[in-house]
């Protein structure tokens, strides 16, 4: 039987920025410091990852014939 | 343009000239017959539409979608795209095979059968439809699948024929298509009725902060009562003829089979749209909801777990017509009280066709409203 990967790991921050998160997110839908903590990751990492992706030579004739045959372009 | 989610549009079709060959394979190996929607399932993977799907998912990636609303890699993904078959079929099959799925007696992919394995249905019903009501079509179907699910990466041998191929663009053709318009920001709408008045302006309204809109109709089995999807088609194509920019709206379609999962499935349509090219999509009022299961904006809360979603939601509450302000308005902009307004209800558009009346203009567009008119029935029996 294959072994699970562990779904969460421990990482170490700041007491001090511990603390002022836990005061941050009083009164809003977060729970833990450790929710807040991967939202924001999550956030950052996302936003990072932002590029575009280029089509092959092959692909583009391909789709443009295709397009060109259902009148989507001129 | 945004990324695929996951960052690379998978694609797994096999080339023209190597389908016959694939096909003889297929011939040769154990055949697992599939119904229409696991083939749209198989297709949309093959093509990219559910990137980084390769396949379909093994029971670590199920436990993660069901527990956790993301795959192990912790993208986010809420709908469970599995492959189930009987305990007698799966009895013959053998993990480190390959094996061929067949759609109505023709090979449609081949598949490397990475893993077989039991599933809780109770589990998997509740999860993602939030209920164990038989009476949600999401549950009586979970409750029908087959005792085990299949897992792994299939390579598509044939495309599946349909009436409406000619509205069927893949995600790399939609990429390649916005990019030749020259839009930048494209606003995906997804569909399952014909547009009345409220839906053309939720549209519009997204419209005027982004380059394009991609209306993307569900195309595939839906419930009792819902139109027929060449009346979805028609009416949009009127729509769009007479009262769009052709250089601002795309529609093609979506073959894939509702699940009704409501939020979830909202999150999964944005990931789909997102795969389609789109930079923002269009969420309103009960997304993929049936019933009463689901509040109203609680499709829209859910999107707050998903701030790495790379597909912002923009979110709509209804619109409707107030004979004061004479048109097409809603709650932010409209200061007359609820006595002038008329709600666009999908129900009561479809009781006046039933009765073999048109809805009035403030309603639907006349030219839309002909369309459907023409239908003795225009409704899923």
């Amino acid at each position: 039987m294959k072994e699970k990967q562990k779904k969460f790991t421990t990482v170490s921050i700041p007491t001090a920025l511990f603390k002022k998160v836990e005061e941050r997110i009083k009164g809003t839908g977060f729970t833990s410091v450790s929710g807040y903590v991967t939202y924001v990751l999550r956030e950052i990492v996302a936003e990072e990852e932002k590029t575009e992706e280029p089509f092959t030579q092959e692909d583009e004739e391909r789709v443009k014939t295709r397009l060109r045959a259902l009148g989507y372009i001129d | 343009m945004p990324r695929p989610h996951g960052g690379k549009l998978v694609n797994r079709v096999f080339k023209e000239k190597d389908r016959k060959n694939a096909a003889n394979v297929a011939a040769k190996l154990e055949k697992v017959e599939v119904s229409k929607a696991l083939a749209t399932d198989t297709e949309n993977i093959a093509k990219g539409v559910f990137s980084p799907l390769q396949g379909f998912i093994n029971q670590e990636e199920l436990e993660n979608v069901l527990n956790y609303k993301r795959l192990s890699n912790d993208l986010a993904w809420t709908i469970p795209i599995v492959l189930d078959v009987s305990e007698e079929k799966a009895k013959a099959l053998k993990e480190g095979n390959d094996l061929a799925l067949y759609f109505q007696n023709e090979p449609l992919a081949l598949m490397h059968l990475e893993e077989k394995y039991k599933f809780n249905k109770e589990e998997f019903a509740e999860k993602t439809y939030g209920t164990l009501d038989m009476a949600h079509p999401g549950v009586t179907k979970t409750k029908n699948m087959g005792n085990i699910l299949l897992a792994g990466k299939i390579d598509l041998i044939n495309e599946l024929k349909g009436p409406y191929d000619r509205y069927k663009l893949s995600p790399m053709e939609t990429r390649f298509l916005f990019k030749e318009k020259g839009w930048r920001t494209i606003v995906g709408f997804q569909t399952r009725n014909p547009p009345h008045l409220g839906h053309e302006y939720v549209q519009k309204t997204a419209l005027t902060f982004v380059d394009g809109v991609f209306i993307n109709p569900v195309i595939g089995r839906k419930k009792k009562g819902d139109f027929k999807d060449e009346v979805i088609l028609k009416a949009y194509d009127v729509l769009i003829e007479n009262y769009y920019l052709k250089d601002r709206a795309v529609m093609s379609i979506l073959p894939f089979e509702m699940r009704y999962a409501g939020p979830r499935e909202a999150i999964f349509h944005a990931i789909v749209r997102k795969n389609f090219g789109c930079t923002h999509f269009i969420i309103g009022r009960d997304h993929a909801g049936v019933g009463n299961y689901y509040g109203p904006y609680e499709a829209q809360e859910l999107f707050e777990e998903f701030p790495d979603l790379g597909i912002p939601p923009i979110f709509f509450k209804s619109f409707f017509y107030c004979k004061k302000c004479g048109g097409v308005t809603n709650e932010k902009a409209c200061p007359h009280s609820e006595k002038e307004h008329i709600i666009f209800s999908g129900t009561k558009i479809r009781a006046t066709f039933s009765k073999g009346e048109m809805p009035p203009k403030g309603l639907m567009r006349p030219e839309v409203s002909q369309v459907i008119a023409k239908y003795s029935n225009p409704f899923v029996e």
